[in-house]
């Protein structure tokens, strides 16, 4: 097969999900765990501890509210943490990138690899909170279908935005700060826990940039009724985010590996 | 822009010829922030033959390696890998390269097997024929043995020997060693002395930068020096010793005073000289006259066959590792 230069080809492409798939197959058993038992841990939490005071939000039982929302989280930590700590081991430490751009595979067409294995892993993952939800009372929609391609969407963004602040990063502690000043507001600010309007109005605001609110409002509406209008907007949204977020991953990348 | 055909990736050598150069680079530039690693890098390296890169660390002799491979972009100068232009046809060019790197980049977690799997679809080994590659490479490394263990827990040997074998996955046409040997003992250098001299038996081409002189004295067909970004001395390892050291060279021992006050007189009388520890070696002894003193401003010491240690220090300063 001649390789052509300066385009996605396929076989570079497959080549980075293959070697993506083999390391899976190592350590497929911790991290499944993680991504079962950690919503059942939020649920068994916020629905029987938190649920307990406040049994509805709108119109919703708590739990299944937090259930639907933890699709994202599930989508977000998955995707975003990956990006970020194992491409920066596979860059810094061991060098797995050196030794693949060696081959005939691009910078470009590396990090879409990456970031198209991992936005596929999210999607999968992502579901896992559902079927904790479907056995605290959640009814299964046929709507729900949607979720695992929703969760490939908003993860294929996370995981773009991962791997730019793992190419901005020299070292691990470097990545603390993206944590705490990035990640962790935007799991707390989309509406996961409590309904946004709750807040106050420029922060209110400031949530509808956030991806993760347009990854959670889609899982709710394909649990309790889709709202066609609205939901464009927010597949736009996260299209926009993912097609940026990816770019911006390519140049940092490509800055960091090719000297 | 159309690109010479790429034949199939699997299959035996198809030999570069020596009239066609495998890499040619001419007036390379490239500079990292203050430090000029490629000062004007002139290099020409002819198809079906071992070539040495032989310097000293820091000459830039990794960093003309990450250019060849598309990994570092020259700031000037033009670039030709196996009739490829550089950067542009980069990727064509990596299709039909190997490349061995100085710092070990095996994905140590995997299996040897999973390792050799991965390279022969990023070098896009047809499918049908994958399965032949990797039993080649596993002989090659000498590790069918060890194909079902993890990478991490064979040797700093067998390490090295799977990321040469790595590289061959596709046959290539070019192979690019970084270093090959470096940190290895004596008994692995020597297998791996072997496995280099028989592919360019089977008619590869093979660039190998090393600081090791015996390893280029050896190996190499070829060597160019090189020291501070540049080529400074370009041939044969005959050719290098004949005109920079001479037939024979005298060896002359003394305390550290004594020395430095025979190197001043030799440089006086216009007699080339060169360190070498605890001796001051006085080069082309056997080229001056009759009976080698240089009319006396050569004095008696060991004498001995000049060697391209002698070229290389002469020409690229005191530092030999």
């Amino acid at each position: 097969m001649t390789p052509r230069s300066g385009r996605l080809e396929f076989p570079s492409l497959t080549a980075v999900w293959i070697r993506e798939w083999i390391v899976f197959e190592y350590y497929w058993r911790t991290r499944t765990f993680a991504a079962v038992v950690e919503p059942v841990i939020m649920l068994v939490a916020f629905g029987f501890g938190f649920g307990r005071l406040v049994s509805h939000v709108e119109g919703i039982p708590y739990i299944q509210f937090v259930g639907t929302g933890a699709v994202a989280t599930a989508v977000l930590f998955s995707a975003v943490f990956s990006a970020m700590f194992d491409s920066l081991y596979k860059r810094r430490y061991q060098r797995v990138y050196d030794a693949m751009l060696a081959a005939p595979v691009d910078v470009e067409e590396l990090v879409t690899g990456e970031v198209l294995f991992l936005g596929m892993r999210a999607g999968v993952y992502g579901v896992a909170p559902l079927l904790v939800a479907f056995c605290f009372g959640l009814p299964p929609e046929p709507a729900m279908l949607l979720v695992p391609l929703v969760g490939v969407l908003t993860g294929v963004g996370f995981a773009s935005l991962g791997m730019l602040f793992s190419a901005a990063a020299t070292t691990f502690d470097d990545l603390s700060y993206v944590i705490s000043g990035v990640i962790t507001p935007l799991f707390l600010v989309a509406g996961t826990f409590f309904p946004l309007n709750r807040l106050p109005e420029w922060l209110r605001a400031a949530a509808y940039f956030n991806p993760l609110y347009h990854c959670v409002e889609l899982v709710r509406h394909c649990a309790f009724g889709l709202r066609p209008g609205a939901d464009l907007v927010h597949v736009g949204a996260l299209a926009l985010f993912a097609v940026l977020a990816w770019r911006l991953a390519v140049w940092r990348t490509r800055a960091r590996l090719v000297l | 822009m159309s690109f010479p055909e790429v034949p199939s990736l699997s299959r035996t050598f198809a030999p570069v010829s020596p009239a066609q150069a495998a890499v040619r680079m001419h007036g390379v530039f490239k500079r990292f922030g203050s430090v000029r690693a490629l000062n004007g890098l002139e290099l020409e390296v002819p198809g079906g033959i071992c070539y040495g890169l032989l310097g000293p660390n820091g000459a830039g002799k990794s960093t003309a390696m990450r250019i060849l491979t598309g990994q570092a972009v020259a700031d000037a100068g033009t670039i030709e890998v196996l009739g490829y232009h550089l950067p542009a046809q980069s990727k064509l060019a990596r299709a039909r390269m190997g490349v061995c790197p100085q710092e070990s980049n095996l994905d140590v977690d995997l299996r040897v097997r999973d390792v050799l799997a991965v390279f022969a679809r990023l070098y896009r080994v047809p499918a049908a024929e994958r399965a032949d590659a990797i039993e080649r490479a596993l002989t090659v490394a000498g590790l069918q043995a060890r194909a079902h263990d993890r990478a991490v827990t064979l040797s700093g040997g067998m390490q090295r020997r799977l990321l040469i074998a790595r590289a061959l996955i596709h046959e290539p046409d070019l192979v690019l060693l970084d270093e090959p040997t470096v940190g290895l003992d004596p008994q692995i250098r020597h297998e791996l002395w072997s496995l280099i001299l028989s592919l360019r038996e089977q008619g590869a081409t093979v660039l190998m930068s090393t600081h090791y002189i015996e390893e280029a004295e050896r190996l190499a067909d070829r060597v160019a020096i090189v020291s501070a970004g540049r080529v400074v001395a370009e041939g044969t390892p005959a050719e290098l010793i004949e005109a920079h050291a001479g037939r024979e060279v005298v060896d002359v021992y003394g305390s550290v005073a004594e020395l430095r006050a025979l190197s001043e007189r030799a440089q006086a009388n216009g007699v080339p000289t060169r360190p070498s520890g605890p001796a001051l070696t006085y080069l082309h002894a056997g080229d001056g006259d009759e009976d080698g003193d240089w009319d006396g401003r050569v004095p008696p010491g060991r004498r001995r066959s000049a060697t391209l240690e002698d070229v290389f220090v002469r020409l690229t300063g005191d530092y030999v590792e």
